[in-house]
C-alpha cells in the first residue's frame, strides 16, 4: 500500500472512532437530520392523518351495522382499528422510496455514498427516521377508535407496545420501499409500482377481515405477508379480549426478521443510486 | 475507436511510462505522494457505448487539473469512478495512495465530492447540512463546532449559517456544497461543473474560495468542466476528453500555444473535440444537468 497522505493530515479522523461507535453515531446522524426536516414540514404528517380518518369513520362505521364478518366476541369497528393503523403505516410507508429517488436526482445520495459511512448505517438511519413519520398515524387511530367507541386497551405497557410496533412496521416497509427505489431508480417506474404493490399487499392480510375467511391459497400467501404481522400484533396489542391470532412475541419476532432482511437487501442495493 | 490523431503526448505523460510506474508500485516509494490520482487503462461501459475508454491521466499533490470536453466525453464517469461511486470496467486508478476497487472505504476518507448537481439539502440549515457531514466523516465531537465555524466562514457564509439552505442563491449554495466537501480536510477535491449554472459575480466568487482553498490548505483539485474560461482561472493542467479518451493534455498555456499564436482555450477545445459529439451524453445525464442548472439559479 503506498502512502496515503502527509504526515499529521487530519483527513484520517475516521480511525479514532470505535467500529461500533462510528455505526451508531451515523445511524443518528441520518435519522437527526431526517426527523429536523419532518418536524420542519409536519404537512406530510399532516395528511398522512386523512386516510385512516376516512377508513375509520366512513367504512368503518357503515361496515359496523352490515357486515357479517366472523370477528369473534370483538365487534367490527374494534377489529378493523388495528387493521386500519397498519394500513395506513403501509401505505404511507410505501412511498418513502419517492423521497430518496428524489434526492438521487438531486445528489444527495452521491455525497452520502462518497464519505466513508457504512452503507448499512446509511440505511439504518433512513428506515429508523422513517419508523417515527408512523408515530403520528397511531397518534391519530388510537384517539379516533377511542372516540368512536372501540375497545381499546389504554394500559401503557400495552400502549408502549402497540407504538413499537407501529415504529417496527413503518420501518419495515419504508425499507422495502427504498429496495424498489433503488431498483427503479426513476419516479415514473416508482410509481407505478408502489401502486401494484399496496392494494395486493393491504388485501392479502387481516387488515379488514380475519385470514379465516380467505380461500387457501389466499390464507398463504397473507401467511408471508408482513402486513398480516403487524395487524396481528397490534390487534392484540390494541384491542381488550386477546384478539389477535399468533402470540405478540411472533409477531415481532416475523417483523424483525422481514426488517434485518430488507435492511441487508438494501444495504446492498443502496449504492446502485451512486450511479 | 481510434484515438483521433492530434493527441499531444508531449504535453501530458506518455502512456508508457505510466504502466512502467503502475506495473512497479512497491519501488515508488516516496515519489508516488507526488501523484494524489494515478489512473492506467481506466475503462466504462455502459452497455455497448464506451463512456471511458483506456483512460490514464495523473494528478500533482497541489494542483489544481481540469478535465475538459464536450457533453458526453466521459467527464464526470471518470470522476464518479475515482469518487467510488461505481467500479470501473477495466483498468485501475489509485487515489490518495489506495486503489478505488480494492480500498474505495480508504478513498472515501480523504477525498471531496461536489455533485454537478444539488448536494445541500434544502430543507436543512447551512449548519445542519455540515454538521450531517462532520458526524459522517468521524470528526471528534469536540472538533465539530469548530470546523463547522471555519468552514462557513472560509466560504463566506457565516451570517447564514441559520438559514434554510432553500432561502440560499445558487452561488451560496455551491459555496456550501464546497464547505462540505473541505470540511474533513480532504486531500482532494472533485468538483463536477463546479460553477455550472452561476452568473458571472457567484462563479468568480467560488473561483477565489477555490484557489485559496489550495493555496491555503494544499488541497489538489480534479474538476470537471466545459467553460474554458474556468480552466484558465483554476487550472495548472488540463486533459481535453473526447470520446472517452484524452485528446490532448499540458498546461493551459502550452495547449493555447499548440495550437497557434493567439489561440484561447476555446480554440482549444474546438480544435481536439471535433466541435462535440453526436453520442454519448445519455438522457439521464441531460436531465441531471438541467436539473442542477434549474435548482442553482
Amino acid at each position: 500500500m503506498r502512502i496515503p497522505a502527509k504526515p499529521g493530515s487530519p483527513s484520517a479522523v475516521t480511525v479514532s472512532l470505535t467500529r461500533s461507535g462510528a455505526w451508531g453515531q451515523q445511524i443518528y446522524a441520518i435519522a437527526d437530520v431526517e426527523i429536523r426536516k419532518l418536524l420542519r414540514d409536519p404537512t406530510e404528517l399532516a395528511t398522512r392523518s386523512l386516510q385512516p380518518v376516512l377508513w375509520l369513520v366512513i367504512f368503518g362505521e357503515v361496515f359496523n351495522r352490515v357486515a357479517n364478518v366472523p370477528t369473534g366476541t370483538t365487534d367490527y369497528l374494534s377489529f378493523l382499528a388495528p387493521g386500519v393503523l397498519a394500513q395506513s403505516v403501509l401505505f404511507a410507508s410505501i412511498f418513502f422510496g419517492i423521497a430518496v429517488i428524489w434526492e438521487k436526482d438531486l445528489g444527495i445520495v452521491q455525497k452520502l455514498l462518497v464519505s466513508p459511512a457504512y452503507r448499512g448505517a446509511l440505511v439504518l438511519g433512513k428506515a429508523i427516521s422513517a419508523g417515527f413519520r408512523g408515530i403520528v398515524q397511531a397518534v391519530i387511530v388510537y384517539l379516533l377508535a377511542l372516540l368512536l367507541g372501540a375497545d381499546i386497551v389504554t394500559a401503557p405497557g400495552s400502549l408502549l407496545g402497540g407504538l413499537g410496533l407501529v415504529i417496527l412496521g413503518s420501518a419495515t416497509f419504508s425499507t422495502f420501499s427504498l429496495i424498489i427505489a433503488c431498483w427503479v431508480r426513476t419516479r415514473e417506474r416508482f410509481m407505478g409500482i408502489g401502486q401494484v404493490l399496496t392494494m395486493p399487499m393491504f388485501f392479502a392480510s387481516n387488515a379488514i377481515y380475519p385470514v379465516s375467511i380467505m380461500p387457501g391459497w389466499l390464507r398463504w400467501i397473507a401467511t408471508f405477508n408482513p402486513l398480516t404481522y403487524l395487524v396481528d400484533g397490534l390487534r392484540s396489542l390494541m384491542i381488550h379480549g386477546n384478539a389477535g391470532h399468533y402470540p405478540v412475541g411472533w409477531d415481532f419476532l416475523v417483523l424483525c426478521f422481514a426488517f434485518g432482511l430488507l435492511v441487508a437487501l438494501a444495504t446492498y442495493l443502496y449504492p446502485r443510486l451512486g450511479r | 475507436m481510434k484515438q483521433p490523431d492530434v493527441v499531444k503526448p508531449e504535453f501530458g505523460i506518455p502512456a508508457s511510462d505510466l504502466r512502467a510506474h503502475a506495473a512497479a508500485p512497491a519501488e515508488q516509494g516516496a515519489t508516488s505522494t507526488d501523484w494524489v490520482v494515478e489512473t492506467d487503462g481506466l475503462t466504462c461501459r455502459f452497455g455497448d457505448l464506451v463512456a471511458v475508454d483506456h483512460l490514464t491521466i495523473r494528478v500533482r499533490r497541489g494542483t489544481s487539473f481540469g478535465l475538459l470536453g464536450p457533453n458526453g466525453a466521459g467527464k464526470s464517469t471518470t470522476m464518479k469512478m475515482l469518487a467510488t461511486l461505481f467500479p470501473p470496467t477495466e483498468g485501475s486508478a489509485h487515489v490518495a495512495g489506495f486503489d478505488i476497487t480494492t480500498h474505495a472505504q480508504r478513498v472515501r476518507e480523504h477525498i471531496g465530492y461536489v455533485p454537478q448537481t444539488l448536494s445541500a439539502d434544502g430543507n436543512l440549515t447551512g449548519a445542519e447540512n455540515l454538521l450531517l457531514s462532520a458526524r459522517l466523516y468521524g470528526i471528534p465531537r469536540a472538533e465539530r463546532g469548530s470546523r463547522v465555524r471555519e468552514a462557513l466562514e472560509f466560504m463566506g457564509l457565516a451570517d447564514f449559517a441559520n438559514g434554510l439552505v432553500r432561502s440560499y442563491s445558487g452561488g451560496m449554495i455551491r459555496r456550501l456544497e464546497l464547505a462540505q466537501a473541505m470540511l474533513h480536510r480532504p486531500v482532494l477535491l472533485f468538483l463536477d461543473e463546479p460553477t455550472i449554472g452561476l452568473d458571472p459575480v457567484a462563479r468568480r466568487v467560488v473561483w477565489d474560495r477555490l484557489n485559496q482553498l489550495r493555496d491555503s490548505y494544499g488541497t489538489t483539485v480534479l474538476l470537471t468542466t466545459h467553460d474554458m474560461d474556468e480552466a484558465d482561472h483554476l487550472c495548472q493542467e488540463v486533459a481535453i476528453m473526447h470520446l472517452g479518451r484524452i485528446a490532448a493534455q499540458g498546461t493551459p498555456t502550452a495547449l493555447k500555444d499548440s495550437v497557434g499564436p493567439g489561440a484561447t482555450l476555446d480554440d482549444v477545445f474546438s480544435h481536439f473535440s471535433g466541435g462535440g459529439v453526436l453520442r454519448g451524453e445519455r438522457y439521464e445525464d441531460t436531465r441531471q444537468t438541467r436539473i442542477a442548472v434549474s435548482r442553482h439559479r
